[in-house]
């Protein structure tokens, strides 16, 4: 039972970061490499600029339904404005070069929370209610994990609605499968785009959110490994196929827990060459990825 | 009135020249055909007139307006719909769906649907088959469906101009024909006017219509389809003798 929590929280976790890279590459083919750091600039942004050890939240405790869009608007809005100042410049670059942009502007996020707040960690108490266990069939689950749980498949099915049921959603589906259609019916390129990286960007404040109240600590570097994961989730998920990222995003979190539990504990420091291990067998399979997207198939 | 223009019109990819000084003017509910053999650059015209590639000099004006350089979503919204070449429907959204991206520019964002139902029906009651397979994936439609679907979501963004590239392709002969016979009762039925980019020319003389002939990126012929019939310079265009 308490590895099933655990699988489906860090899965969790993998799933929201997936699906925000998968977003941005469905409009415009960008691997965003500068998601990790807007995951620990939207959490930074909630504090005062200082070297301490104690972070210094600068409203003083937010109650939950201040904090929260607080932080998602944080997220949101430098994804927009990286957008805006950055990635607009390079609309008609090639993927590589959008991608080497996207590794800079993260070099840029770090080094300027480096600046203002070391890169020491800090310990921070976000949401402390949460760390309560709860029983769950006889198993003590920490509230936090059950939350994190409820709220990824809260946002999975209110991203599925926004997609399915709003025009703004109909019209990203569309320019994620062909952009260029979608312009010529019409479909105002610089708004999807924008909509795409204040999604993407809200989702990566979500998980700097539940990093920062599950270990209690925040550092400049904490956007970094769930990056990396995310990233080969969306991968193995067939790039740009949200459905794919979400559910790469389960399977490696379950992976990563499963081999925790059932290596023998002499493997178990190198669990990661495991779970790799399993994604380049994936990838042998099924090269394409588990949901290929449509846009990125070739059509006959 | 003249509806689209182009004055001297010249499309570059890198080095090569696709589409040299082309200078025409089409007029409000005119019928155009633009034929001429493979790499003659109509597709590249029509990616041109539609903002897709930017051209490289020249001008192009539609409904007054100079529109050389705009986006495309921008010249869609002023009402010149472009129906590309191998169609590129939306194969992951269904029939509806596609039906409903076009529709963004006039619907007001509350209750988008509802007002866009009227446009919905007057498209299916243009397209009935459409209709009945409105809710299923638009990519397991057959290619004449497909190319259906695409002219009915053009006309979702209620164009006064239609632009359409080789709706023949990869269409059995009388699929050929049903599309045809839809495409001139629309153009009756709501003034539209029709730019038709085809290889061959035959269609062009069955149908009737003004038709411009071009080769290697220039126009060779321009004037009416049936009555430039089989002459020497038709001849000339497509098979490479007697010219120059």
């Amino acid at each position: 039972m308490q590895t099933l929590f655990d699988a489906l929280s860090l899965g969790s976790l993998y799933a929201l970061g997936a699906l925000g890279i998968a977003l941005i590459f469905g409009v415009m083919r960008l691997v965003n490499f500068a998601h990790g750091d807007v995951i620990s600039f939207s959490i930074f942004a909630l504090l005062w600029p200082s070297t301490d050890a104690v972070a210094i939240v600068f409203a003083g405790e937010l109650p939950w339904f201040v904090l929260i869009p607080f932080v998602l608007a944080m997220g949101a809005g430098l994804s927009v404005v990286s957008e805006i100042i950055v990635f607009r410049r390079f609309r008609r670059a090639n993927p590589a070069t959008m991608m080497i942009a996207s590794f800079a502007l993260g070099f840029v996020i770090r080094y300027f929370l480096l600046m203002l707040f070391s890169s020491r960690p800090k310990s921070i108490s976000l949401l402390p209610a949460l760390s309560q266990p709860v029983e769950i069939l006889g198993a003590r689950i920490p509230l936090l994990q059950v939350i994190t749980i409820a709220a990824t498949i809260a946002i999975l099915f209110a991203l599925t609605a926004f997609l399915k049921r709003t025009r703004f959603g109909l019209e990203m589906r569309a320019a994620a499968e062909n952009f260029t259609m979608a312009r010529m019916l019409g479909v105002r390129a610089n708004r999807v785009i924008m909509g795409a990286f204040a999604l993407s960007g809200a989702l990566a404040a979500a998980i700097g959110l539940i990093l920062a109240a599950q270990t209690g600590t925040v550092d400049i570097q904490m956007g970094a490994s769930v990056m990396l994961m995310a990233f080969i989730a969306t991968v193995i998920g067939g790039l740009g196929s949200l459905p794919g990222a979400v559910l790469a995003g389960f399977l490696l979190g379950a992976a990563s827990v499963v081999m925790q539990t059932v290596l023998p504990i002499d493997a178990r420091p190198f669990r990661d060459a495991f779970v790799y291990g399993a994604v380049i067998m994936v990838l042998i399979f099924r090269p394409q990825g588990l949901i290929a997207a449509r846009g990125t198939k070739e059509r006959v | 009135m003249s509806l689209l223009a182009l004055s001297n019109l010249t499309i570059r990819y890198g080095r090569l020249t696709a589409v040299r000084n082309v200078t025409f003017t089409l007029t409000e509910g005119e019928i155009l055909f633009i034929t001429g053999p493979n790499g003659a650059g109509k597709s590249s015209l029509l990616r041109a007139i539609a903002g897709v590639t930017p051209p490289a000099g020249g001008r192009i004006d539609f409904a007054g307006q100079d529109i050389t350089g705009r986006a495309p979503e921008d010249i869609a919204r002023m009402g010149l719909s472009m129906v590309p070449e191998g169609r590129e429907v939306f194969g992951s959204l269904t029939i509806e769906e596609n039906l409903l991206v076009g529709t963004g520019m006039h619907a007001a964002t509350r209750n988008w649907r509802s007002r866009a139902a009227t446009e919905l029906e007057a498209v299916y009651a243009t397209f009935p088959i459409l209709k009945d397979r409105r809710h299923s994936q638009a990519g397991l439609l057959s290619g004449g469906q497909q190319q259906m679907l695409v002219i009915g979501r053009a006309l979702m963004t209620n164009p006064r101009l239609i632009a359409i590239d080789e709706p023949s392709l990869g269409l059995a002969p009388n699929i050929t024909d049903q599309v045809y016979e839809r495409l001139i009762a629309l153009r009756a039925h709501r003034a539209l006017t029709l730019l038709i980019v085809e290889q061959s020319s035959t269609r062009a003389q069955l149908v009737g219509g003004r038709m411009i002939l071009m080769r290697g990126g220039e126009i060779l012929l321009d004037g009416d389809a049936r009555a430039m019939g089989q002459s020497e310079a038709m001849q000339a265009a497509y098979f490479g003798y007697g010219e120059h």
